[in-house]
C-alpha cells in the first residue's frame, strides 16, 4: 500500500496520507478554524465551534476506517496487512547487543556470569539493606518496606561507615547482596545494589516512590504475608538489560512459594524499570485479578560496574554520565 | 590614651564603618575585634592597648597593639605565632599579656579555645566521607521526568503483568495448584492424542506381534486350518469363498480387535489397573467367535 511503510519487524506503520486537492482544501479550512478558535474570547461560542470541528474530524476518520475495511474485505487474502500506528517501541533503533533467544553463544554467556551460582540454586540470597547517614522518615519507611519485600533481608542503620568498609564487613558476615538507599531532600533518590562475592555493582536513580500507606486500599499491610514472591522480569532486551534483570532477580529467593500468590514485577520500558508488587488471583483461565500491595517505585540505571563498589578504580561496564551528548543523540535509542 | 575616649565618643554617637546594627545587638565587623561586639572595651579603634587571637590556615596568631606604636599604622599590630598545642599556647598568651588588663587576657584565651575547637572539628570532618553534591541539570531532570511519565503510560503495567501470569499458568509453572477443569481436560486430551499417535505407530507392531503370539499360542490349529484352506483355495472354489469369508472375518475381527485395543489403551491412561482384564476377556470372546 502506498501509504504504508514497513519497519524491521514486518509490521506496517502508518504514514500520513497523500491528499487530493479538495481534501487538502478542506484540511486547510479546518486548520484555519482551529487557529481562529484560540483567539475567540467567548467561551460558549468557542466551545460550540470546537465541538463542530471535532465532529467533522471524527467523521472523516470514521470514513477512512470504513473504506480501508471495505478494501481489505474485498481483497480478502490478498489484503495488505493491518496498519499499526507508530510507537516509540516499534520505531526503536536496533541495538547491536539485543539478545536473541535462540543464539546459543549469547545465552551461554548470559547464563555463565556472576549470577550463575544463584540461578543454579546453590545458595539463598541474604541481603543487607542500609541507607545514607541520618535518614529521614520517608526513607526509613521505604527501607522497612523493602525488608518486607525481599525475603531474608536485614536492615541496619549506617553509622558513618564508608561503603567499602561496609562491604567488607558484610562479606565476613555472609551476606550475598548489599543495597544502599541514598537520600536527598528527605526522600530516597538512589539505590546502590552490590552483589557481594566480587559481583557487579549497579546504581539506580529512584523516583516516584509510593509507600504502602499511601496506596488506595486501606489496611493493606495486613495482606503482606511472608510467602516468598515470584519475580516477573519484563522487556529486558539487550545484554545490559539481561545483566540488570539477573541482578534484580537474584535479590529474591530462587524458589518462590506459589501458594502465597505474591508477584513482584520489574518491567522495563524505555530504560525505566517500574517496580510493582501485587497479589494475584486467577479468576478464570483468561483473567487474573491483581491487587497492588506494597511500594511502587521507578528505577533508572545510572551505571553498572564490574567489581564491588569502587568509583575511583572500578571497571565500569556502562555509565550514562559524562557521555551525555553521545548517548542522548536519539530519542529512539534505549539501552536496556 | 586621651585619644581613645574622643575616638569612642565619635564612633559611638555618630558613624563607624565597622558597626552593624541589628534589633538587639551591635556588632563590629573589624577583623581585629576580639569579641565581635561593638563595645567600649572591645573596639580596636577606641583602645590603644589591644590584643586579639586570629587564625590563618590552621595556625593561631596573637596580635598585640600598644600605645607606643599607635603613630605607625604599618607596624601597629605585633604578630606572634602561637603553638599548636592548646596548653602551650595558653601559657604563651599569659607570658605575652602578663601586665595587660584582665578583660583582654580572658577574652584572648576564650577566643583561642574556640578557634582550636573548630579547627579540630574541621580536621575530623575532612577525614570522614563527605557528601558529594552533584548539581541537577534542570533540563535533564525535566526531560527525564516527562519521559518517565510517558513510559509509564506506554508500559500498561497491569495488562502486561496479567499477561505474563496467564502465560505462566498455561506453561504449567504453577503445577497442580490451580484446578481449572478446562486446563486439565485440554491438557489431558492433548496428551492422549500424542500418546495415541505414538502407540498406534509402535503399537500396531506390538499388537500384531501380540496377536501373532496369542494366535500362535491358542490358534495354531486355526492357522493351520486357514493355511490349509488357503492351499485349498487354489484348488477349490467353495472353500475359496469360505476362506475369503473367514479371512475377511479374521480381518474384521483383527480390525475390531485393534479398535478395541486402542480404546483399551485410552482407558489405560485413565484407569490403568482395569486394562488387563478387558483385554483378556475381549480376546477370548473374539477367539470364541472365530471358533
Amino acid at each position: 500500500m502506498e501509504n504504508a511503510e514497513e519497519n524491521e519487524a514486518g509490521e506496517v506503520l502508518v504514514k500520513p496520507k497523500i491528499l487530493t486537492a479538495s481534501e487538502r482544501l478542506a484540511a486547510k479550512k479546518r486548520f484555519r478554524t482551529q487557529r481562529r478558535l484560540s483567539t475567540m474570547k467567548n467561551k460558549v461560542l468557542r466551545n460550540a465551534q470546537w465541538a463542530t470541528l471535532k465532529k467533522e474530524k471524527r467523521k472523516i476518520k470514521k470514513e477512512g476506517q470504513k473504506q480501508r475495511k471495505k478494501e481489505a474485505e474485498a481483497l480478502g487474502d490478498k489484503a495488505p496487512p493491518k496498519q499499526v500506528p507508530r510507537t516509540i517501541e516499534n520505531t526503536r533503533e536496533a541495538d547491536v547487543t539485543t539478545v536473541d533467544q535462540e543464539d546459543e553463544e549469547v545465552t551461554f554467556d548470559i547464563t555463565h556470569d556472576e549470577y550463575e551460582a544463584y540461578f543454579s540454586k546453590t545458595y539463598e540470597p541474604k541481603i543487607l539493606i542500609t541507607s545514607s547517614d541520618n535518614p529521614h522518615s520517608k526513607t526509613i519507611h521505604f527501607i522497612r518496606e523493602l525488608t518486607k519485600i525481599f525475603p531474608k533481608s536485614e536492615c541496619q542503620w549506617r553509622k558513618r561507615s564508608s561503603v567499602k568498609k561496609m562491604i567488607e564487613s558484610a562479606k565476613e558476615k555472609d551476606y550475598t547482596d548489599v543495597v544502599v538507599i541514598n537520600e536527598d531532600r528527605r526522600v530516597p533518590n538512589g539505590m546502590l545494589v552490590s552483589h557481594l562475592p566480587d559481583g557487579p555493582t549497579a546504581y539506580f536513580k529512584i523516583s516516584n516512590v509510593k509507600l504502602t500507606k499511601d496506596m488506595k486500599y486501606k489496611n493493606i499491610i495486613k495482606e503482606f504475608t511472608t510467602h516468598r514472591p515470584e519475580v516477573i522480569l519484563n522487556n529486558f532486551q539487550t545484554r545490559l538489560g539481561q545483566a540488570v534483570s539477573r541482578m534484580l532477580a537474584s535479590l529474591f529467593h530462587y524458589d518462590p512459594q506459589f501458594k502465597g500468590r505474591r508477584a513482584v514485577t520489574f518491567h522495563n520500558q524505555r530504560d525505566y524499570i517500574f517496580f510493582r508488587h501485587h497479589r494475584y488471583e486467577f479468576k478464570s483461565q483468561k483473567r487474573a485479578a491483581l491487587r497492588e500491595l506494597g511500594p511502587r517505585f521507578t528505577l533508572r540505571l545510572k551505571w553498572l560496574q564490574k567489581g564491588t563498589f569502587d568509583t575511583i578504580e572500578g571497571d565500569y561496564e556502562w555509565i550514562i554520565a559524562g557521555k551525555r551528548h553521545e548517548m542522548e543523540t536519539s530519542r529512539r535509542r534505549f539501552f536496556l | 590614651m586621651e585619644n581613645d575616649d574622643i575616638v569612642w565618643s565619635i564612633i559611638n554617637k555618630s558613624f563607624c564603618s565597622f558597626k552593624v546594627n541589628t534589633k538587639t545587638q551591635r556588632f563590629c565587623r573589624n577583623e581585629y575585634n576580639l569579641t565581635g561586639l561593638c563595645n567600649r572595651s572591645s573596639c580596636p579603634l577606641a583602645n590603644s592597648q589591644y590584643a586579639t587571637v586570629r587564625e590563618e590556615d590552621g595556625n593561631c596568631f596573637l596580635y598585640m597593639k600598644t600605645v607606643e606604636r599607635s603613630g605607625f599604622p604599618r607596624n601597629m599590630w605585633e604578630k606572634v605565632k602561637l603553638s599548636k598545642s592548646l596548653e602551650k599556647a595558653l601559657r604563651q598568651i599569659n607570658e605575652y599579656l602578663v601586665y595587660w588588663p584582665g578583660f583582654l587576657k580572658q577574652k584572648c584565651k576564650q577566643r583561642l579555645l574556640k578557634i582550636s575547637q573548630y579547627l579540630i572539628r574541621m580536621r575530623k570532618l575532612r577525614l570522614r566521607r563527605q557528601k558529594k553534591l552533584v548539581p541537577i541539570q534542570r533540563k535533564q531532570d525535566r526531560r527525564e521526568r516527562r519521559r518517565e511519565e510517558k513510559a509509564l503510560v506506554a508500559a500498561r503495567l497491569d495488562s502486561a503483568i496479567e499477561k505474563e501470569l496467564l502465560e505462566r499458568l498455561k506453561r504449567g509453572t504453577y503445577g497442580d495448584i490451580y484446578n481449572f477443569p478446562q486446563v486439565a481436560f485440554n491438557k489431558a486430551l492433548e496428551e492422549e492424542e500424542e500418546e495415541e499417535v505414538e502407540p498406534e505407530e509402535y503399537g500396531e507392531d506390538d499388537e500384531n506381534e501380540e496377536e501373532e503370539v496369542e494366535l500362535d499360542e491358542e490358534l495354531e490349529k486355526e492357522l493351520e486350518e486357514e493355511s490349509e484352506n488357503e492351499e485349498i483355495e487354489y484348488v477349490e472354489a467353495d472353500s475359496d469363498l469360505e476362506a475369503e469369508l473367514e479371512g475377511e472375518s479374521d480381518v474384521e475381527d483383527i480390525q475390531v480387535y485393534k479398535a478395541q485395543s486402542t480404546d483399551s489403551i485410552k482407558e489405560n491412561i485413565r484407569r490403568k489397573p482395569r486394562l488387563e482384564i478387558e483385554y483378556e476377556t475381549e480376546t477370548s470372546k473374539s477367539l470364541k467367535h472365530k471358533v
